[in-house]
């Protein structure tokens, strides 16, 4: 797969004594924010309770975590917050099922646990040096948003070319981080391309169409140095693939996240597997060439 | 490498020997079946077994196993932290177990023991484990571990190998833990059997008639043997009920599941099985095998493809038989395997 240079956490030695891949790191619960208008979506900023667990949870963008409340379970969610952010990390998580319902529920302050860095990331080494475009729908945006954060960073957005963002949800009220999108439209180092399915506000100021649409239109033309990275629900990768296979991007530049099933995150349960490869060790990020030759389990 | 003699007269008074330093387990004869037990002050392995009829290997992967515990008690102090569960990592002998089956703990052990992560729950319980195996002189009809890279008197996995020779048992020690024990059981009596093992070991491997063909499973692509036309029909009978999965030594698959009462809680993990769809079911709804024949393809893929792919070293099977002697619907591996194994879409002249 994609080959990325092992986080501390997993490069330390092996020893006599096995560490506890299972175990999570306690964190607390610094503040909850309701990001969409159907109130199903939350952000989620945690602290450390050990504040040197920061540093062994160093993670890259495109990785997830298991979120662990203690007598409901664990979930597997993509980290939000972006390397760059020092002090916190943030997770966006959608109501589903019962551990995601739960922590709803959930105060600021309440204790629970984060098991990860877990999985692949987006491939940092490959995308340096190159022209990223990004696109997204929905809910799918919490890696996306890590990354822009990170190419965003001043210590890093040198490191990369043109930034082009399509992101778009049903509605206005469902985009997620509606006050950072505005931030990143007043800037010049990244080309947003904000769409709604539709809309009755008549103040909207940004597209309206689906992000398939949006994409042929706004998407820089491909070439060697220009990556697609895509996230979004199935409908929208199954209409927008075949928009940039028409502008010419070659499946080994189209990079996607994949979502399964998992429980323990580190390849080892055995239920997320796409034919050899697990989602959640070997994943989630895949380029379109490796999907291409792994069955559609997914 | 110790060979020694053990007469059998001297059988049960060793064994009982061997019980000060380990926790001894062995197979025990409960209704029909076989299981392996531990062995209590008196009692005895019975070595005239065949084979049990659950695998071994919930000596290590226990069918339900408590990982941590909390406290939902906010008064308490680390209140909703996990805490480890202490476990017992003392030695343990496993007396009589047959070679597949311990050469099926180094299958899944390239699961648990993975370059990126360990899990110490296996490992622990692994490492503390003697494996006294048993060879088997008489193989059963169903049995193919001579073709799926294995054998009667395999020794791969293990630290003592026993042979039955009639009054006593050859004890072939294999490693610095199968010395231990036999030292444990005060057997020293070096014996000279090579040629008598040898005799055995081929009229044994010559009783295995029926066998799989793996040669060409590594090459195929996996998208051919996938979409191949056969799955429909292989499990057009199967009723999903896990016996193949849970019978088998080398599935590990496991679900982790919180089961809290009042305000004390552990995370536990179970056994799992790919032949059930809650496996794999989204939040949303949405099963990547939400079909039967989705998952009886899963379980056949793993084992024969999947595995074979990313380890290179052999099926992930040891040729035990289990699940063709278990199947409620005589679903048949060699012939699956077979069947993978020699798929030509080229030479397909199955009708559209």
């Amino acid at each position: 797969m994609i080959p990325q240079p092992a986080s501390a956490r997993l490069s330390q030695k092996r020893g006599c004594t096995v560490q506890n891949p299972y175990l999570p790191y306690p964190v607390r619960i610094d503040e909850i924010i309701t990001e969409t208008e159907d109130k199903n979506l939350k952000t989620f900023k945690f602290v450390f309770v050990n504040p040197a667990d920061e540093e062994k949870f160093a993670y890259r963008a495109g990785q997830f975590a298991e979120l662990s409340v203690a007598g409901k379970g664990e979930i597997p969610i993509g980290i939000a917050s972006s390397p760059t952010e020092k002090g916190f990390i943030k997770f966006t998580v959608n109501k589903v099922g019962l551990v995601s319902t739960f922590l709803h529920n959930m105060k600021v302050g309440d204790v629970m646990g984060i098991r990860g860095p877990l999985g692949n990331s987006y491939p940092w080494n490959v995308l340096e040096g190159k022209n990223v475009v990004i696109i997204g729908g929905g809910f799918a945006f919490t890696t996306l948003r890590s990354s822009i954060v990170y190419m965003l960073d001043p210590a890093n957005r040198s490191k990369f070319k043109d930034i082009n963002v399509i992101y778009g949800a049903r509605s206005p009220g469902m985009l997620l981080y509606r006050d950072e999108l505005a931030s990143w439209e007043r800037r010049d180092d990244i080309k947003m391309h904000i769409t709604v399915d539709a809309t009755s506000d008549p103040d909207w100021k940004y597209n309206v169409g689906f992000v398939p649409a949006i994409t042929e239109q706004k998407a820089p033309q491909a070439d060697n140095d220009t990556y697609a990275i895509i996230c979004g629900p199935p409908i929208m990768i199954k209409f927008t693939q075949p928009v940039l296979d028409k502008m010419g991007y070659a499946h080994d530049h189209i990079i996607m996240s994949l979502e399964n099933r998992m429980k323990c995150g580190i390849g080892m349960c055995g239920r997320c597997n796409v034919g050899k490869e697990f989602v959640c060790k070997d994943g989630p990020v895949f380029t379109l060439a490796q999907l291409n030759t792994m069955p559609k389990e997914y | 490498m110790k060979v020694i003699t053990i007469d059998k007269k001297g059988w049960a008074s060793g064994i009982e020997k061997t019980k000060s330093a380990f926790q001894v387990f062995g197979p025990v004869k409960e209704k029909e079946w076989h299981s392996f037990k531990a062995l209590g002050p008196g009692e005895q392995p019975d070595m005239a077994y065949s084979n049990t009829r659950i695998s071994p290997k919930f000596l290590v992967q226990p069918q339900s196993e408590p990982m941590f515990t909390y406290s939902l008690d906010e008064a308490v102090e680390d209140h909703h932290i996990l805490k480890e569960v202490r476990k017992d990592t003392a030695p343990k002998a496993v007396v009589g177990i047959r070679p597949c089956d311990a050469a099926a703990f180094l299958i899944v052990k390239r699961n648990f023991d993975a370059p990126q992560y360990q899990d110490p729950y296996w490992l622990n319980a692994y490492n503390a484990m003697t494996f006294i195996g048993f060879a088997c002189n008489t193989p059963c009809s169903t049995c193919f571990c001579t073709s799926a890279g294995y054998g009667p008197f395999n020794e791969a996995g293990l630290d003592v190998l026993l042979v039955d020779v009639g009054d006593s048992f050859v004890a072939k020690s294999l490693t610095d833990k199968g010395d231990t024990w036999l030292k444990a059981g005060g057997w020293t009596s070096a014996a000279d059997a090579s040629g008598k093992i040898e005799a055995l070991m081929q009229a044994a491997e010559a009783k295995i008639t029926s066998n799989v063909s793996t040669d060409k499973l590594k090459t195929r692509p996996t998208t051919q043997i996938y979409e191949a036309p056969f799955w429909d029909d292989v499990a057009f009978s199967c009723i999903n009920c896990g016996t193949c999965t849970y019978s088998c030594p080398t599935c590990w698959c496991f679900d982790i599941q919180d089961e809290a009462r009042g305000t004390s809680g552990i995370r536990m993990r179970n056994w799992d099985s790919c032949m059930f769809p809650m496996f794999t079911i989204h939040g949303t709804g949405h099963n990547p095998r939400g079909a039967k024949v989705q998952r009886v393809r899963q379980r056949f893929m793993h084992k024969l493809k999947y595995y074979v792919e990313k380890y290179d070293n052999g099926i992930q099977c040891v040729g035990c038989g289990r699940c063709i002697r278990l199947c409620p619907v005589n679903i048949d591996i060699r012939k699956v395997c077979n069947q993978m194994n020699d798929y030509d879409p080229a030479a397909c002249v199955c009708p559209a």
